[in-house]
């Protein structure tokens, strides 16, 4: 794999690049050879059936699941035996599927913690955390009440939310737009344009696949634990066999 | 239309929040009724209190003529009314096959065991999941997880099946598998109340929709009706979703 052009865009740094990835749980591999380039100051989308590996590709970023194969290179230093706080603490940031919060512990307890790592930056975290508040004023009226006791929809924004709150230079939502009104996909969407525009990084995986193009500027679909194809979102969209694929009939 | 369940007044109060706030709804015999409604409007709520997980602060529920207001979940799901559950959560030890026979066992299949084992073949089948009857359900992915759920609930032989996001998390070729389910649970004759966000899928199966706000009813009718309502764009679907379903209500 050579390395993409650079000639295409003022903003086409490689942040992240994943080279003949493998990982899986116990005897099952998952991943059998993930190639992928994430460039900085992109929105890049993944797409894929349900079981193609999008959310093990995010934990084996992550260090949640081992790599067993193959290589993981942020700014080109190999990160594919980092641990979770050490994948954070480089600054990238993972939405999990299913919200995971702390559930008993209030919203605005959730969003910090998502700052632990930010020692000593302080007046940082507070003007973070209000930045956050203001992309979501749902969860500033809501900062003292158990993150558990709260709709799926504002815990979804709380899990962003404390995305956020480790400063990332890359954040990876998985299922963006689970469980969510329109409005508020709509919302969060522009949301994460805004964030985006302001130079933030964003790796989404997201089921609506015609949101996922729209909102992103190249994507990768995968399938059976591959990347099977790639390009730039508004190509993949107007791809007879994306859109068979993973549109249907609903796309019309 | 004969009315199946209907709903005066209720209200469901959780300390100093009003989820529920006076409810009047009718379900008619044999329609597929949309409830819609932002993150934490109360459609969730409204399942768990029709099917007696939490009673009604206030007001009443008739179904089939009976007062069913003071169920308790088993009195609710005996009498016919089910439901699927956001989050599904299966035996996951369990296989699939007997998943869903401990669904038709519960649920008086009469006959025993035998019997029950041959509903539960019945409605796997029905699902598609017939081909993973004996894998343990912690093995299933997501989309397979939630037609496990939706055979659960089918065992039940229910008159009146809640679906809480049965779509959530599905891509769009599984959505539309998912849809065609739907359409064919109604045509048996089960009446069917979808609480969906994926709004293509609540406009082309429900003949009718009600929105929920803040707990309280903002609108009940036809679906041409539900999104050209200015209340309703504005708590729910947004600009952009309504200037969209404007030109494809044009052009249908």
């Amino acid at each position: 794999m050579t390395t993409p052009s650079t000639s295409t865009g003022t903003n086409d740094g490689e942040l992240m690049r994943i080279e003949g990835l493998q990982s899986g749980y116990g005897p099952v591999t998952v991943l059998w050879d993930v190639n992928l380039v994430v460039p900085e100051g992109r929105i890049t989308a993944l797409i894929g059936s349900n079981g193609a590996g999008k959310s093990t590709l995010m934990r084996t970023i992550s260090g949640l699941v081992a790599t067993r194969a193959g290589r993981l290179l942020w700014q080109g230093r190999e990160i594919q035996h980092s641990t979770p706080a050490q994948v954070l603490g480089l600054g990238i940031a993972h939405v999990p599927e299913g919200r995971r919060l702390f559930s008993a512990m209030t919203v605005e307890d959730n969003l910090v913690m998502g700052a632990y790592l930010r020692r000593g930056a302080g007046a940082q975290v507070a003007r973070d955390l209000e930045r956050v508040y203001s992309i979501f004023p749902k969860l500033a009226d809501r900062r003292t009440q158990a993150a558990g006791t709260m709709s799926g929809g504002e815990q979804q924004m709380c899990a962003i939310g404390r995305g956020l709150m480790s400063a990332p230079r890359l954040l990876m939502i998985d299922e963006l737009s689970l469980g969510l009104s329109p409005l508020l996909v709509e919302q969060l969407i522009e949301a994460l344009v805004s964030l985006n525009r302001d130079g933030l990084t964003i790796l989404v995986v997201e089921q609506d696949v015609v949101a996922a193009l729209e909102v992103s500027s190249q994507a990768f679909v995968m399938d059976m634990g591959r990347v099977v194809q790639h390009g730039p979102s508004d190509q993949l969209l107007a791809d007879p066999a994306v859109r068979k694929a993973y549109l249907g009939a609903l796309a019309d | 239309m004969a009315e199946l369940m209907q709903l005066d007044a209720v209200s469901r109060r959780f300390g100093g929040l009003q989820a529920l706030d006076r409810v009047t709804l009718d379900i008619g015999r044999g329609e597929i009724l949309g409830l819609i409604g932002p993150n934490g409007a109360g459609k969730t709520t409204l399942v768990n209190v029709v099917t007696g997980v939490h009673r009604a602060t206030g007001g009443r529920i008739r179904f089939e003529g009976r007062d069913t207001t003071a169920f308790r979940p088993y009195q609710a799901a005996r009498a016919g009314i089910a439901r699927t559950f956001q989050v599904v959560q299966p035996f996951p030890e369990l296989s699939v096959h007997e998943n869903v026979t401990a669904a038709a066992l519960f649920c008086g299949a009469n006959g025993g065991l035998r019997h029950a084992r041959v509903v539960a073949g019945e409605q796997l089948e029905f699902v598609g999941l017939s081909a993973a009857a004996d894998q343990p359900a912690a093995n299933l992915t997501l989309a397979m997880r939630k037609r496990l759920e939706l055979a659960k609930a089918l065992a039940m032989k229910p008159k009146l099946l809640f679906l809480d996001e049965v779509n959530a998390g599905l891509n769009s070729a599984e959505v539309e598998q998912a849809m065609g389910l739907i359409q064919q649970i109604a045509a048996t004759g089960v009446t069917i109340v979808l609480i969906e966000h994926l709004m293509k899928v609540v406009l082309s199966v429900c003949s009718r929709i009600v929105v929920l706000h803040n707990g309280a009813l903002i609108a009940d009718g036809p679906p041409s009706s539900i999104v050209s309502n200015q209340h309703v764009v504005e708590a729910y679907l947004g600009k952009k979703y309504a200037q969209m379903a404007a030109q494809a209500a044009g052009n249908p």
